[in-house]
């Protein structure tokens, strides 16, 4: 990781090191077409469509009829499901949190030379597809595995039960079993920009802070938190938001009682509602934005990019 | 306390670490055994018996081999189209001043803060509106494809400039070195790590996306549709073998890299 810092005293690669002129414009074209054609246009494009009379179809047709009842119909059907994907979203951010941080912290400051070994391993198990992963967490969790025979001799799959996260005596296709498959889909996004930012921790701190009679514990708190901050807010909206639409999760690890709301908005594309699906999406966005906002300004960093 | 304090700070914090590394690898170990497993039924969901003929015949499965190709076509073409264009932008980026460079920095961020739910169905909607309902098939998962990749080649490749010390170039120009030559024997190959990695990410990226795809894929099957579609009616352990691959071939690159670039730092 040593060409990252440019040596001290090299001339800052600031506004002057810039050169101006056409050719800027020119390399940026492409891919700023490319953006704004296939990531703007769409946006606007599913603006319009969730206006559209919802009575049409692929085959008749949409009337552009500017029906803004679509955002009030699919808030009153589907409210059940938005609140639950972020109650899951923000739980499994929640643990990824507190998973993450003790990982990058130990990769950081107590791996020694097994620091870039430690990170391969961390994104190694994402070398893998995705779903085969979750699916996965199927056996690992279904009723036959050794973790679900552990818990039920524990009394937990009880526990878990009386507290309404599973069924009883199993683990799979519960509340429980969603979360915890989000939480290690998203863990990655939560530890490397954490890493990222307590790497740059000069560790004297940590000694400054114990010379000056501060308990490990305060140091923590006084210093290192608040240098890991970047990261933490980083790691949180990368685990946030793509966790808030997944529903793959939902999906494979729940019951019908754990529908997130990306599975309504597929479902309702595939059983061709488009106004109505659009409508689900175009507030799933704006929440979503709305929450980062508010997020980014109170966490108070807002020279993330 | 204090010492105790130490103790705890010292091994805890590793141990917990490496208890969190064995719950990401857990399903990787489950993938990896259930390759050579001999189900016992369609709905098994344990290790009924060893065998090898997962791993001789994968493409028994039927379907299978022909959507794991068609994911590495897209993925090859995706991987191209967007670390051409990403890399240009981090150099037009990081290297030349412009009106509006700040807010085309925030632009290349927001593919990725936003859910591939809403991507997927705008990027839908697009394309029915424009007509196209009935032609959804390899370009147009291509053009998704192509569309999310971007911004982490950018990114990727941006941070490898940053980091480059201007006066190597600089030196190069005072070595008489014109602009085209210095570009081609001094910058591109320093920045050169930088886009094969955003490359092999890219390419990850691509071969592993299901819900913009699923929604643009029209009738054709890649392989995350086929491992959801197997899901539903039970999972061919030819998958994990598929899987499995996949796993060892990414950390074989990632190691070579890594080894590489410890060799020439020693150098």
């Amino acid at each position: 990781m040593a060409h990252v810092a440019p040596p001290a005293g090299a001339p800052a690669s600031g506004d002057a090191a810039r050169k101006r002129g056409l050719v800027g414009y020119l390399l940026l074209a492409p891919a700023g077409l490319w953006l704004s054609l296939f990531f703007i246009v769409p946006m606007i494009s599913l603006i319009s469509t969730s206006l559209y009379d919802p009575s049409g179809s692929l085959e008749t047709g949409y009337q552009m009829t500017g029906h803004v009842q679509n955002y009030a119909t699919v808030l009153q059907e589907y409210d059940s499901q938005l609140l639950r994907s972020f109650l899951y979203a923000g739980l499994a951010t929640f643990f990824c949190m507190l998973l993450g941080f003790p990982l990058a912290y130990a990769i950081a400051f107590k791996a020694g030379k097994w620091k870039n070994l430690l990170l391969v391993a961390v994104i190694a198990p994402f070398f893998t597809s995705f779903l085969i992963r979750t699916l996965a967490w199927q056996l690992i969790l279904s009723d036959q595995g050794w973790v679900t025979q552990t818990f039920n001799a524990l009394y937990l799959t009880d526990l878990f039960a009386a507290l309404g996260l599973t069924e009883q005596g199993s683990l799979l296709y519960s509340p429980l079993a969603v979360v915890t498959g989000l939480t290690y889909n998203f863990l990655p996004f939560m530890v490397l920009p954490l890493y990222a930012s307590l790497e740059k921790i000069d560790p004297r701190l940590h000694e400054a802070g114990a010379d000056l009679y501060a308990s490990p514990f305060t140091t923590f708190r006084k210093v290192t938190l608040p240098l890991a901050l970047p990261g933490l807010v980083a790691g949180t909206l990368l685990t946030f938001i793509p966790a808030a639409g997944d529903f793959i999760n939902a999906q494979l690890l729940g019951n019908t009682q754990t529908t997130m709301i990306g599975t309504v908005i597929q479902k309702l594309f595939d059983g061709g509602s488009y106004p109505e699906a659009s409508a689900l999406s175009v507030v799933l966005m704006v929440i979503i934005v709305v929450l980062v906002l508010f997020y980014i300004r109170r966490a108070g960093t807002e020279d993330l990019v | 306390m204090t010492r105790l304090g130490k103790w705890i700070g010292d091994h805890l914090i590793l141990a917990i670490g490496l208890a969190v590394l064995f719950y990401m690898f857990l399903p990787i170990f489950v993938v990896i055994l259930m390759s050579f497993n001999d189900p016992a039924s369609k709905q098994s969901y344990s290790f009924d018996g060893f065998t090898w003929d997962n791993w001789a015949n994968p493409c028994d499965e039927f379907g299978m081999c022909e959507s794991v190709l068609l994911s590495i076509k897209i993925g090859l073409s995706a991987t191209l189209g967007a670390t051409i264009l990403g890399t240009l932008m981090a150099f037009a980026l990081v290297r030349h001043r412009f009106r509006g460079r700040a807010p085309a920095n925030v632009f290349t961020f927001l593919p990725m803060a936003s859910p591939e739910i809403v991507m997927g169905s705008s990027l839908l909607a697009l394309f029915v509106s424009a007509g196209l309902s009935g032609q959804l098939g390899f370009w147009t998962i291509l053009v998704a494809h192509i569309m999310f990749c971007l911004s982490f080649v950018v990114v990727t490749v941006k941070a490898r400039l940053a980091g480059l010390d201007p006066r190597i170039e600089q030196a190069a120009m005072d070595l008489y070195a014109n602009e085209w030559q210095t570009f081609w024997r001094v910058t591109f190959p320093l920045v050169f790590p930088g886009i094969l990695s955003a490359a092999l990410l890219a390419f990850s990226l691509s071969f592993d996306d299901f819900i913009i795809t699923n929604l643009n894929a029209g009738q054709e099957v890649t392989f995350p549709m086929f491992v959801w579609g197997a899901s539903l009616r039970g999972i061919p352990p030819q998958i994990n073998v598929i899987g499995t691959i996949m796993f060892l071939l990414a950390l074989t690159l990632v190691l070579v890299g890594e080894l590489g670039a410890r060799r020439r730092a020693r150098r």
